[in-house]
């Protein structure tokens, strides 16, 4: 079986991000090992978006909603399980929890409840009006988080400790790597089965054309719902993981930057292509990293890549290097 | 006659002021094609977009394989079996044409909430995709982006997605439009043999096309219906001369 272009490119960049800890350790650097985290957690966040925009075309100008529920999330939990206070719903109460694969479960629900929400009133608009009302919600979500005192309000919550992964030490920062790093190939293998799924076939033709899906007997709305839910649950469980890279939450994890931040990784990686938000991650925490130690106007040159990027390279890094996508 | 595959019954629709649909009554029997003609801007393709289910009617009922369909979205009636090609061509333009009919057959096999086996080693969507298409004169063309072929071969290939569809009636929307003298022969010929499959609603200018193909024809003029007959009935009709066919000819 021969293999594209673009899975050889795919293979690279996903080998290159696995062995940055390893030479980083060997360098001396661990600080390295942070970004390299910070990519894969970037990256699965702008996966889960690239499911609504890149496969469905929904241009989500909300999804820091998913990011930021996600976060608070592991930050909640993690609170709660710190001062053994349960958390009181009224009817009932639940205790917290230090246990990742706890707090990722109760992230990916909280993000997809939210979204089914977010996306059951949202996708009955399109266009400016669907990028619009997305932003609205999100920005609904940060002021309530703004607002909440009891989980810090605006000064945000700190994580005090990483929480636990039985039979790993997650305070050792390339095994947190490590998990990220599975958790965003899982990520990336999850993306490639949707998009070639009959699910994804809906889901791409409505992108290209709804009155042709409608008029082969398949209703729209339902396939970018679920693909706007699935999207969310995704770009939570990356919420989740970057509260504990941080251990830290704040409201800034559900303002509008962050949004846009992952539309910019998918656009500068490669729109609706499996590792263009891969690619875009890692492209742009390089970018912060090295031309944030120069200047403090580095977004001066992020936005000029961008422009170069969108005026020039319209596929992005994957599609200059792979050329344009096919559709079997 | 045979029981009425697709009844339409009062169907009237205003936009504003303008009658775009009046009163119109028109049936489709099995094994036939029925002809929908009449000048620009009589209502043709919004009477189309009633019985698909885009537009909304004001009033009237639409029956099809039986039962009341008025009720339903375009996808529904879709479902039901009812195949439809457009007046501008509809497709999804970056999938294939192979993929642009497996989109059909997918929809025809039930749920498109299936998430993990992959379309494209799917033998029981990638073959009767296949077969559609070389009954639609495109196999040779099955690979390449709907976007890249020619505007005949679009309008094949939204028949091939009818066919694909199963449908138990097809409303065609100027099928011929566009194409070359050659291209509609042949289209011709295939919507010959089509009738014999599922009943045809036709709305076509071509009228070489029409009296070849029709066994019956309907003409509307300003959203009614002024007659309908065999061709002969139709081509003798003063008021269908005085209205259409004197002008146009």
């Amino acid at each position: 079986m021969s293999i594209s272009r673009e899975t050889a490119i795919n293979l690279v960049l996903a080998l290159l991000l696995l062995a940055v800890p390893f030479i980083a350790m060997q360098l001396g650097k661990p600080f390295y090992v942070t970004l390299a985290t910070r990519m894969a957690i970037l990256g699965l966040a702008a996966i889960g978006l690239n499911i609504a925009l890149g496969l469905g075309g929904l241009v989500s100008f909300g999804h820091a909603a998913f990011f930021g529920i996600g976060g608070y999330a592991a930050g909640i939990l993690a609170s709660h399980a710190f001062s053994g206070q349960p958390l009181d719903f009224g009817l009932f109460a639940v205790p917290g929890s230090k246990l990742m694969p706890v707090i990722w479960a109760v992230a990916i629900l909280a993000g997809g409840l939210l979204a089914a929400a977010i996306g059951s009133i949202s996708l009955r608009t399109s266009g400016v009006y669907f990028i619009m009302i997305t932003l609205a919600f999100a920005q609904m979500t940060y002021y309530f988080a703004i607002s909440w005192p009891a989980y810090g309000g605006e000064d945000g919550l700190s994580i005090t400790i990483r929480n636990t992964f039985p039979g790993v030490n997650t305070l050792v920062p390339q095994n947190y790597f490590l998990i990220c790093y599975a958790l965003l190939v899982v990520g990336l293998v999850l993306f490639a089965v949707l998009r070639d799924s009959r699910f994804g076939a809906a889901l791409q033709a409505s992108r290209q054309n709804e009155v042709r899906v409608a008029s082969v007997g398949i209703a729209p709305f339902r396939i970018k719902l679920a693909a706007f839910v699935i999207s969310g649950m995704i770009t939570a469980l990356a919420g989740a993981l970057y509260a504990d890279l941080n251990r830290f939450v704040s409201p800034s994890m559900l303002s509008w930057h962050m949004s846009g931040e992952f539309i910019v990784l998918i656009i500068l990686g490669g729109v609706g292509r499996l590792c263009g938000p891969l690619a875009g991650a890692m492209l742009f925490v390089m970018f912060e990293y090295i031309l944030g130690g120069l200047t403090e106007r580095w977004q001066f040159f992020l936005g000029l890549l961008l422009l170069g990027v969108v005026l020039f390279a319209r596929g992005g890094l994957i599609g200059l290097l792979a050329g344009r996508a096919r559709h079997g | 006659m045979a029981e009425a595959v697709l009844a339409i019954r009062d169907l009237c629709k205003s936009f504003g002021a303008l009658r775009a649909t009046e009163n119109v009554s028109i049936d489709l029997v099995p094994g036939e094609i029925h002809a929908l003609i009449g000048p620009n801007g009589a209502g043709k393709s919004t009477l189309i977009h009633q019985i698909a289910g885009t537009l909304k009617p004001d009033s009237g009922e639409i029956e099809f394989l039986g039962s009341p369909v008025s009720h339903l979205g375009a996808a529904e009636r879709a479902r039901m079996g009812l195949g439809r090609s457009f007046q501008v061509s509809s497709l999804a333009p970056e999938f294939s044409a192979l993929r642009n009919v497996m989109l059909a057959v997918q929809s025809r096999q039930g749920t498109s909430f299936r998430f993990f086996k992959p379309v494209m080693r799917d033998a029981t969507l990638v073959e009767p995709a296949m077969e559609a298409l070389e009954r639609a004169g495109l196999k040779d063309r099955a690979r390449v982006p709907a976007a890249e072929l020619s505007h005949g071969e679009r309008r094949q290939l939204e028949i091939a997605i009818a066919l694909a569809l199963g449908s138990r009636a097809f409303l065609l929307d100027e099928p011929m439009a566009g194409m070359g003298p050659e291209g509609s022969k042949t289209l011709t010929g295939f919507l010959d043999g089509l009738r014999r499959e599922a009943p045809i609603l036709l709305v076509e200018h071509d009228m070489d096309a029409v009296f070849a193909l029709a066994d019956r024809i309907s003409v509307l003029v300003y959203g009614r219906v002024i007659a309908t007959g065999t061709v002969e009935e139709i081509r003798s009709d003063p008021e269908v001369r005085r209205a259409y066919l004197g002008g146009a000819e």
